[in-house]
């Protein structure tokens, strides 16, 4: 392939347009009519997620069926079979989306391919039993504009991702892509390029909100031989998944923000460091890599200007601390990935001694499409200190699971009860948790809240990265604490002693109080020694370790003291505080949960109520589990 | 480090050619690693000796470099390595049931290999299945939407 100039370019995006065109348009229009060959359209595209989730559900299979039901049909000519980056809506997938009317089918399996395109795409009827229900009216949706998951939401970082190929750079040139790099390179000077960024308001994504304009003015203002973009990729929030997704379905705006960024702030060379926990994002990015090298978009002499900048990969292997941007360098340089003291900061003595600027993927996402539509563009969305959108990995106890992408200003209620449809099975709200491991639980009297970094933090949670876990009652909030500090005594990298020795401290007095053995005074050292954590602590882990704790001890106070003092569990969810026992009236003496028992404590001759012992009961569930006759009682 | 069975003499070269490959430079441990225990399986602590040989560092620095990251391993799997994801997720939908079960099933813990060989145990950070939760993959396969109960009629699949 020929590497493109300004002008090349210009057409290579016209062209691409134009077979792009239907898909923009079934974005818009209103028409609900059902497109085929067989009723007027003569050509149709047909998206599919290859997102990881829908992955795991055969997507791939469905693809390759697809495929091979339109050869067989004899319409290979006229149909296209796409495979697409994540379109959020993971409770339902896996996708298939139908152009030109925007049919959206869901949890689609590899043998419904045949009847989508014979019924669908050929005679243009839809597949009802593929539509997606709406729980409240109970009528099927066809067209995502009208699902109340897609209403509400914005899409800026996600815009490309369930919309374009990732591994057709074509397409993403077609959406307006590397045509803000472009633009920087030939019009504007280095400077003017961090204005926009500063003016736009964006933030960092990765959590703690630090203006990315600020950050590149400063990596600007540093002399040196060699300096890097590092694009931080290791996304280590358990249940987040953002960050995968941006890279999995629209890797060229990393890349091409990557160009951007070392153009602003003078660097040739930009790394990514991504988690070798994510084979497809690499793969994506590989390819990705590899064509925009080829025309000319990386490499040498971009564009055939003087600007050149190159990128390569470097993988994690599985440590949560190395999200921490000195940490991540270390890991980077091939040695463990320790955080160390600042200053000096990155910028200045970053990788390999040089100066380095590290910005987070959903960070980096938001920026070609800054520089294209403009900072006013961007600054006019979201609230006063916070601009634009955030996305959310929305997950747990809720209808639906997905990725989102809202403007900020957004509340916590909107988020849980339109676009997530409410908490699973009808059971009752408890709580949410936004920001992983750094993390609080925020609670029913904070649904109101505007989503921005201040108003979070405020209530005693934070941005994070993006993790979002609705818990119901069924969920014990001291246990909850708990798997967090476990989750950070494991990673914790025992550099410092407050993170290291500490957070062991608060892991095991939470274990205590879960066994039954807490003690009123239990409660009291652990508000103390979290503040300690959190004042000593060298880095952003140790620092917002404690947090969990924290917040769970602010807003269910009243559920640790029922630990401690009555030793009950209300949630259900502590074993040693609880008591299986089967109620006679319901028990029909079927045996099967005494079958199902590992430890033999269930006695009972058949047909007559059985009897669990307790002084052998394990408190496993497994009799529950195994009773069809909700006859086990939990006390 | 425990003293271990002496590598076949092609996975020797095996290792050194990768150390050559990437210019036998200290600051490509981590790539290095990943490409043996890719090769091998796993990082037995012979092959962290050829290893730090080959970049000229102490076999220290790669023990700990290879101990501080979960993802590489000084055991081998089993044939059949199974993953439960603990991601939060599916944590409050019920993971921590699935793994216990899991352990009782095959009567060995997080990070062991049951003794036939066949299938080994871990634990994991998000697969990226939320909308599954609560998961656990066994080697590539991804399974979804489980119960306890579930767990012995799964694991019978790979009686072979």
């Amino acid at each position: 392939m020929k590497p493109l100039n300004f002008e090349s370019l210009k057409k290579l995006r016209q062209k691409a347009q134009a077979t792009l065109n239907v898909r923009e348009l079934s974005h818009t229009a209103v028409s609900e009519k059902c497109c085929g060959l067989e009723t007027g359209s003569d050509h149709i595209q047909i998206l599919c997620c290859g997102g990881t989730g829908c992955k795991a559900s055969q997507s791939k299979k469905i693809v390759e069926n697809l495929k091979e039901c339109v050869k067989a049909h004899g319409v290979a000519d006229k149909v296209d079979v796409i495979t697409t980056g994540c379109f959020g809506f993971c409770e339902k997938g896996p996708i298939v989306n139908v152009i030109p009317d925007n049919t959206f089918y869901t949890q689609v399996k590899p043998e419904d391919a045949e009847e989508i395109i014979k019924e669908h795409v050929i005679g243009g009827r839809r597949v009802e039993r593929l539509l997606y229900v709406d729980p409240k009216t109970e009528h099927t949706v066809s067209d995502s504009k009208h699902m109340d998951f897609y209403r509400k939401q914005m899409r800026i970082a996600l815009r490309n991702c369930g919309f374009i190929d990732p591994e057709n750079i074509n397409e993403y040139i077609a959406r307006d892509g590397y045509a803000g790099l472009a633009d920087v390179i030939k019009n504007q000077t280095p400077e003017q390029v961090i204005e926009t960024v500063t003016k736009s308001g964006l933030r960092g994504r990765g959590g703690a909100g630090f203006p990315a304009g600020k950050k590149w003015e400063h990596g600007r203002a540093v002399h040196a031989e060699h300096k890097y973009v590092v694009c931080n990729a290791d996304e280590g929030d358990p249940g987040a998944f953002m960050d995968r997704s941006i890279m999995e379905g629209d890797p060229h705006s990393v890349l091409e923000a990557m160009a951007i960024c070392g153009y602003a702030i003078g660097a040739n060379h930009g790394l990514i460091y991504i988690r070798a926990e994510y084979p497809l994002a690499v793969s994506r990015l590989r390819v990705a890599i590899k064509q925009a090298n080829e025309l000319g978009l990386l490499g040498n002499n971009i564009l055939g200007s003087d600007f050149s900048f190159d990128i390569d990969i470097r993988y994690g292997a599985g440590a949560f601390v190395c999200g921490e941007a000195t940490a991540l360098v270390h890991s980077m340089e091939g040695k463990r990935g320790e955080p160390r003291m600042k200053p000096p900061h990155l910028t200045d003595h970053g990788y390999m001694g040089y100066p380095t600027n590290v910005n987070n993927v959903e960070t980096l996402a938001n920026v070609p499409i800054i520089i294209t539509k403009g900072a006013d563009w961007f600054a006019s969305i979201g609230t006063e200190k916070s601009k634009g959108t955030k996305v959310f990995a929305l997950a747990g106890k809720i209808n639906n699971v997905g990725l989102i992408e809202v403007p900020m200003g957004t509340t916590l209620r909107e988020i849980i009860y339109e676009i997530g449809g409410g908490v699973k099975d009808g059971k009752k709200f408890k709580a949410v948790q936004t920001g992983g491991p750094s993390g609080g639980c925020l609670t029913e009297k904070h649904l109101d809240i505007p989503i921005d970094y201040e108003s979070l933090e405020a209530a005693g949670s934070m941005m994070g990265s993006g993790g979002m876990i609705v818990m119901d009652e069924d969920d014990c909030m001291v246990s909850v604490a708990k798997f967090y500090l476990d989750f950070t005594v494991n990673e914790s990298c025992g550099k410092c002693t407050p993170c290291r020795i500490g957070n062991k401290r608060l892991l095991e007095i939470l274990t205590r109080i879960t066994e039954g053995k807490g003690t009123p005074q239990d409660l009291e050292t652990l508000k103390r020694l979290s503040e300690v954590i959190k004042e000593t602590s060298l880095c952003g882990l140790g620092q917002s370790s404690p947090n969990p704790v924290l917040s769970t001890l602010n807003n269910f106070y009243d559920e640790y003291v029922e630990h401690v003092k009555n030793h009950k569990c209300r949630a259900k969810q502590c074993k040693a505080l609880l008591t299986y026992a089967v109620r006679p009236d319901k028990c029909k003496g079927c045996g099967a949960c005494k079958r199902g028992c590992p430890a033999d404590a269930i006695i009972g001759d058949v047909r007559k109520p059985h009897v669990i012992d307790p002084s052998k009961c394990i408190r496993c569930g497994m009799c529950k589990s195994h009773c069809r006759f909700d006859a086990i009682q939990v006390f | 480090m425990a003293k271990e069975m002496k590598l076949a003499c092609n996975v020797v070269e095996q290792v050194e050619a990768i150390c050559d490959k990437f210019g036998n430079k200290p600051n490509e441990l981590i790539n290095i690693l990943h490409e043996a225990q890719n090769m091998h399986g796993y990082l037995p602590e012979e092959m962290q000796r050829i290893i730090a040989r080959k970049l000229g560092i102490p076999a220290s620095k790669v023990y700990g470099v290879v101990t501080f990251y979960s993802f590489f391993t000084m055991t081998p799997k089993g044939k059949h390595p199974i993953s439960v994801c603990l991601g939060t997720a599916c944590y409050v939908r019920g993971s921590e049931k699935l793994l216990e079960e899991i352990k009782r099933v095959l009567n060995i813990e997080v990070g062991q290999t049951t003794p036939d060989g066949k299938f080994s145990l871990d634990c994991l950070r998000c697969v990226g299945a939320c909308g599954l939760a609560p998961v656990f993959t066994i080697g590539d396969k991804v399974y979804g939407r489980l119960q306890p109960k579930d767990v012995k009629k799964i694991l019978e699949e790979y009686n072979d």
